[in-house]
């Protein structure tokens, strides 16, 4: 058996190059220098910047907005997508259907983002909404393509879902509609919280979409980091990052401890 | 099957609604199963099909200056309908050599960048799909964990590790080494994509190589083969799925990748992602930069439909 030393070797420096670039900026975002690779300090300095930082401030909480409001209407599309793609088995246009519920998935964000502004535009002209691009614009736009993840997500754990349930709930009297509140939704509800998670994830980070249906005076937090970093060193955005990547790890480490202690008795069986 | 006696739960009261708002539906009509597909099929015809129908059809106008700076492609004159379509920004695709160039540039980044992050996985799927089983699930969340932290903010937390006095000059100038130009060369789009897309890489990787049968293994080893052999003739075919999985969830993003090539990359970067976002924000030229759109969801097609074929072997498994 292949138990020898390249894999553990390989991995680990696999495992180092994937951390080694963010560990030294948390490291760096506690530098007093401005230059953010020479080390001349242990400060705080740059934390109390970015809180001083009106445009940031009011960037991070337009972007906490739109990736709440676009997760949810993405988490009540992708679950009906998700339902209908696992439970209808035949249905006119099935194949269509399935397509752009996955599309979304791999269209490059470029496309994805063009696309959707044509589309707006095009719409004023002919409707009159939306006028104008702003915060409204911007959710549809995530809404969109996050409506994908969470249907992919809800749709493996529909997959492995034990059906006799849902017809037991039936036999005894219950429609459809009770059947999905009652019995479906709470067996499926991890899977729920996990896609409403992730659509908000890829709502917060999302640049590229963001941009194009954008309006002026509605700046994401991605797009107000990407022209601070665009224009320079600026050792604030260290201080956001850290501050990201600490709500993360928590949010994980919560999560991992939740399941850990939710799995053991059918786990170990 | 008829019940004997009224059963006392589920309490009746609450069972009703439901039924009745069903019932009058019906009558209308309308069946629950089309009240569950109507919202997610008609948002993703209206916000996702349309639209591309929209791009195609823009990338038939002209450029003109008022807004929207575009030609019409119906008018009206004289009362009757005319249909203007514009070839031009499809010649000018094939005629002008930036765009061909940045075609061929983006494929061929974004193919070693993939060939990179395979090279990278590779050992490291392997390795997790082979860990004992209380560090398999530690092992994977520390791959998915990056994925969760922001794209940007990876991006940008490399270009403080490679730029000129960056922790890999500052480590290299230890040994007296002269710092390396790593920053605004191809070589760090590159690093960008292997390092922000190696995820993608390892999860398919892993879920085919821990199904594996280990009895083949010992099989091959039984007959004699070396473990390089084993691993070239056994391991390698069987995990073909998880191979092309990866590497097409790896390979279709980079190619319309812009993040990574204006941060990482230099001037003479050539990415089809980045010249559609210059044609748009910087000419302002918005049939063109919705000709140069559909150019490239052709060159993603084919990679997507073998992206599919894969994820279907992937999951059979």
């Amino acid at each position: 058996m292949r138990r020898g030393w390249f894999l553990p070797i390989a991995a680990a420096l696999g495992f180092s190059f994937l951390y080694a670039p963010i560990v030294s900026l948390v490291i760096f975002s506690f530098n007093e220098n401005r230059l953010v690779t020479v080390w001349s300090g242990f400060s705080l300095k740059w934390y109390g910047e970015l809180f001083r930082d009106p445009q940031m401030l009011g960037a991070a909480w337009l972007s906490l907005q739109i990736a709440a409001l676009a997760a949810s209407i993405a988490l009540v599309l992708g679950t009906l997508a998700a339902v209908a793609l696992v439970r209808f088995r035949r249905f006119k246009g099935r194949t269509l259907f399935s397509g752009m519920v996955s599309a979304p998935l791999v269209m490059p964000d470029v496309i994805t983002g063009l696309a959707l502004l044509l589309l707006f535009v095009a719409m004023e002209s002919l409707i009159g909404w939306p006028r104008g691009r702003g915060m409204l614009t911007i959710v549809i736009a995530h809404a969109t393509f996050c409506t994908a993840y969470v249907c992919v997500v809800v749709q493996s754990r529909l997959s492995d879902f034990d059906r006799s349930l849902e017809e037991a709930a039936m036999d005894l009297g219950a429609s459809p509609l009770r059947t999905f509140f009652d019995v479906t939704l709470p067996i499926i509800a991890p899977a729920l919280v996990s896609g409403w998670l992730l659509g908000f994830t890829l709502s917060l980070d999302d640049l590229v979409i963001a941009s194009f249906v954008s309006g002026p005076g509605s700046s994401t937090l991605p797009m107000v980091i990407f022209s601070k970093v665009r224009l320079g060193v600026s050792p604030d955005v260290n201080a956001l990052a850290t501050i990201i990547i600490g709500i993360v790890a928590l949010g994980v480490l919560a999560a991992t401890i939740i399941q850990l202690r939710s799995k053991p008795k059918k786990a170990r069986a | 099957m008829t019940a004997t006696h009224e059963p006392t739960y589920p309490p009746p009261r609450r069972l009703r609604p439901w039924n009745a708002v069903e019932r009058r539906l019906a009558k209308v009509g309308i069946t629950g199963r089309m009240l569950v597909l109507a919202a997610p099929a008609l948002w993703l015809l209206v916000f996702f099909l349309i639209p591309l129908a929209v791009v195609f059809g823009i990338s038939l106008a002209t450029k003109q200056f008022g807004r929207p700076p575009y030609s019409a492609l119906l008018s009206t004159e004289d009362g009757t309908v005319q249909l203007t379509l514009h070839l031009s920004n499809y010649i000018r695709l094939f005629t002008d050599n930036l765009y061909v160039a940045a075609y061929l540039s983006s494929i061929r980044i974004a193919a070693i960048a993939t060939i990179i992050t395979l090279i990278v996985g590779y050992p490291m799927a392997y390795a997790i799909a082979r860990a004992p089983d209380r560090w398999r699930n530690i092992l994977l969340m520390l791959v998915i964990l990056p994925f969760f932290t922001s794209f940007l903010l990876r991006v940008y937390a490399l270009t403080g590790f490679m730029r000129g006095n960056g922790v890999i000059n500052q480590v290299l100038g230890l040994f007296g080494i002269q710092p390396l130009v790593m920053m605004q060369t191809d070589f760090a789009v590159y690093v960008g994509i292997v390092y922000t897309y190696l995820p993608f890489m390892i999860l398919p990787l892993y879920t085919t190589l821990v199904k594996l049968d280990t009895s083949l293994f010992e099989a091959s080893a039984d007959l004699g083969a070396k473990p390089l052999r084993t691993f070239l003739s056994v391991t390698l075919p069987l995990s073909l799925p998880g191979i092309i999985a990866g590497s097409m969830l790896v390979f279709i993003p980079a190619i319309g990748e812009f993040v990574i090539p204006s941060l990482l990359g230099g001037p003479e970067t050539l990415m089809i992602g980045r010249v559609l976002w210059d044609e748009f924000f910087t000419n302002a030229n918005w049939p063109r930069a919705a000709a140069v759109a559909m150019a490239m969801l052709l060159v993603v097609v084919v990679p997507i439909m073998l992206l599919q074929r894969a994820q279907g072997a992937v999951v059979e498994k």
